[in-house]
């Protein structure tokens, strides 16, 4: 349906903006790429709605300019600017069927009656609403009304598809369903996708690029894996999932990263040391850690006791401390579980050195 | 909201005493009244006979009717817009709108009404005015006629139909709005073909408000129709304490109030309760 030409590139420079005194965005500046996927990432009142709306037109920044393929769009007006948009409660036309609702973008753009037909048509084969064409909004389930307003922003084939928190109020295996379909939604249709959510999961399940915020400002933007596996920082790192961290002392430079003291016992990371040196923090993902009866000499490792289990069904949570109190949690299988609860509860806590980063110590 | 069966029970309770003084206040005397227009001056059905036979029973009948309709459409046009900048206009425009709308009940119908006929008579302020600057020649009858009727009528009631439209207008979500405009539609196109359909049960709340209330008008008719444009109320009261045709009366009063019940019926039908105010 839609030339991958047509996508379109948008650049922020410096964005900000202010509520009164309310700072709710600070000198943001990002880069969405034609055709690709950004996922909005951060807590409740971070700022990701205001970013969306101030894509969309409906919000002027305090500060900073908007460009789209090129051209600067910070003064354009919302209608002007063609931006398909999904609200967040999804702000179908309440009096307006199905058909109608999806009809409307081409209407406006005074398309012919059989172009609308055909289109319409089209859509709503799309997304799976055919026998429901007829139907209020207020007729439909929520997953329903949600793909209603997908249609409707995808109609009249936006440059760009903004969506804020889409599936915030659809049950989990539903969301799921809505997950997989945007994904193919994104890849037949070749759009920009702007999307907004506070669920982490499904931002790295979803997107091209992550772009994680907080208070307003923007922490980092990067690939899933880079910035699940090497946050900028701590808010990052704990943002994105459950995360161990380990103090370690007398960071320094080494052959292939950097090495220091972690309780007592060399470990060695694979990142550089250049911007962390001394004392540090070393973090390592849950799932990236293993539960082994002695470390061999040379491995990163930890000595840890069982303190307690959480059984998850596909493998089991386990809670560990350190011999000087550090919380460690990592997620093992099952049988590993029971076996190191058993055994007089103290193992060692092993890991690849690629899987362990440093952060700052103390703040961000 | 709906509230738990221990709310509505408290609230009902809390009402029984306004109730019980409507019924004796309204309920019962009106029983005396459809007594009346059974029994005077000859039992039976004769009055309603005659109701229907009588050309200038009749002609009132229709007089009220196409007064109503106009002063609705004209009171509602004005009212939407003047709702539109008291709930959507920047705060110097909302102060401005709200003051529109509450002066007019600081003032009573009466002393409006004469204030009208000071406007509008033959050497009122505005014929005196079109004369000196020469744009007509003789004064135009604007008063003593139904065109004064409608003026005073729908500045009466101008406030009346604001209150559900606001009601209709706080109520639509924003984002509906925002979402018209995002997919394209200009300003214009967003409130013809978003703004005003998603206010509908506002404007039909508003609409059936003052068409019940123009329908029981005494006063405004009386001073600004000049005895011309007699309506139903005045007629039931020249019945009454002039003519006196009792039985008469009291059937058209009878009639009157069946239609305003068939209306009020209608009108909550498509309007809760809580919308009109
Ligand atoms: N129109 C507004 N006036 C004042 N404060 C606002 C307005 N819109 C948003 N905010 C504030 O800006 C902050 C960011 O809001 P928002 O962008 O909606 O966050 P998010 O979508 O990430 O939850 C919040 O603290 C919110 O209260
Ligand atoms: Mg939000």
């Amino acid at each position: 349906m839609q030339q991958p030409g047509r996508a379109a590139e948008i650049k922020a420079n410096g964005i900000g903006k202010s509520f009164g005194s309310f700072r709710a965005l600070d000198d943001l500046t990002l880069d969405i790429g034609r055709g690709e996927f950004l996922t909005l990432l951060g807590p409740s009142g971070s700022g990701k709605t205001t970013f969306l709306m101030i894509l969309a037109g409906f919000v002027q920044p305090s500060e900073g300019r908007l460009f789209s393929d090129g051209a600067d769009i910070t003064d354009r007006p919302a209608e002007q600017r063609a931006a398909g948009m999904v609200f967040q409660g999804y702000a179908l036309f309440p009096h307006m069927s199905v058909e109608q609702n999806i009809a409307f973008p081409l209407k406006v753009r005074k398309k012919t009656a059989a172009e609308i037909k055909l289109r319409v048509g089209e859509m709503i084969e799309r997304v799976g609403l055919r026998g429901h064409e007829k139907k209020l909004p207020a007729q439909l389930s929520g997953g329903q009304q949600q793909r209603v307003a997908l249609a409707r922003a995808l109609v009249f084939e936006p440059g760009v598809l903004l969506l804020d928190e889409p599936f915030s109020a659809l049950d989990k295996s539903l969301r799921g369903q809505m997950q997989a379909e945007m994904k193919r939604l994104h890849q037949e249709t070749g759009t920009t996708f702007v999307f907004v959510t506070h669920d982490q999961s499904e931002a790295l399940a979803l997107s091209s690029r992550v772009a994680i915020f907080n208070h307003g400002k923007l922490l980092q933007v990067g690939r899933p894996d880079e910035v699940y596996d090497r946050p900028a920082n701590r808010f990052v790192a704990e943002f994105l999932g459950e995360i161990n961290m380990l103090p370690v002392k007398g960071v320094r430079p080494a052959d292939n990263g950097a090495t220091g003291l972690c309780e007592d016992r060399a470990v060695n990371m694979r990142c550089k040391a250049e911007e962390i040196k001394g004392d540090a923090i070393l973090a390592i993902r849950p799932e990236h850690m293993s539960i082994a009866p002695e470390a061999a000499a040379g491995e990163n490792g930890i000595a840890a006791t069982a303190i307690g289990s959480t059984y998850l069904g596909a493998a089991t949570k386990l809670d560990l401390t350190t011999r000087q109190g550090a919380k460690v949690t990592v997620s093992v299988p099952n049988e590993v579980a029971a076996a190191a609860l058993s055994k007089g509860n103290s193992v060692w806590l092993t890991w690849p050195a690629e899987k362990g980063f440093l952060l700052p110590e103390g703040g961000q | 909201m709906r509230g738990t069966l221990s709310d509505r029970t408290g609230a009902a309770l809390l009402m029984a005493p306004l109730l019980l003084f409507l019924v004796l206040a309204y309920a019962w005397p009106f029983l005396g009244v459809v007594k009346w227009s059974f029994t005077l001056p000859t039992p039976g059905l004769g009055q309603y006979g005659a109701l229907v036979s009588d050309p200038l029973v009749q002609s009132v009948f229709i007089r009220t009717l196409r007064i109503a309709a106009i002063v609705t459409v004209v009171s509602v046009t004005a009212a939407y817009a003047i709702t539109v900048v008291w709930v959507r206009g920047s705060p110097v425009q909302r102060v401005l709108a709200e003051f529109c709308i509450l002066v007019p009940f600081w003032i009573s119908v009466l002393t409006r009404a004469f204030g009208w006929v000071a406007l509008l008579s033959n050497r009122g302020l505005i014929n005196t005015w079109l004369q000196s600057i020469g744009f007509i020649s003789e004064p135009l009858t604007l008063v003593r006629n139904e065109f004064g009727v409608v003026v005073g009528m729908t500045h009466f009631l101008i406030p009346f139909a604001v209150f559900p439209l606001a009601s209709a207008m706080r109520s639509l979500d924003e984002r509906v709005l925002l979402a018209a405009r995002g997919l394209g539609s200009s300003r214009m196109r967003t409130f013809w073909t978003v703004f005003v359909p998603m206010t509908r049960s506002g404007i039909i709340g508003s609409a059936l408000i003052v068409f019940v209330f123009s329908l029981g008008f005494f006063v405004t008719p009386a001073i600004l129709g000049g005895g011309r444009s007699v309506m139903i109320a005045e007629l039931i009261y020249l019945r009454i304490f002039q003519s006196p045709d009792w039985g008469l009366g009291a059937a058209i009063s009878v009639v009157l109030v069946i239609f305003v019940g068939a209306l009020m019926a209608l009108l909550f039908r498509h309007v809760r309760p809580r919308q009109l105010v």
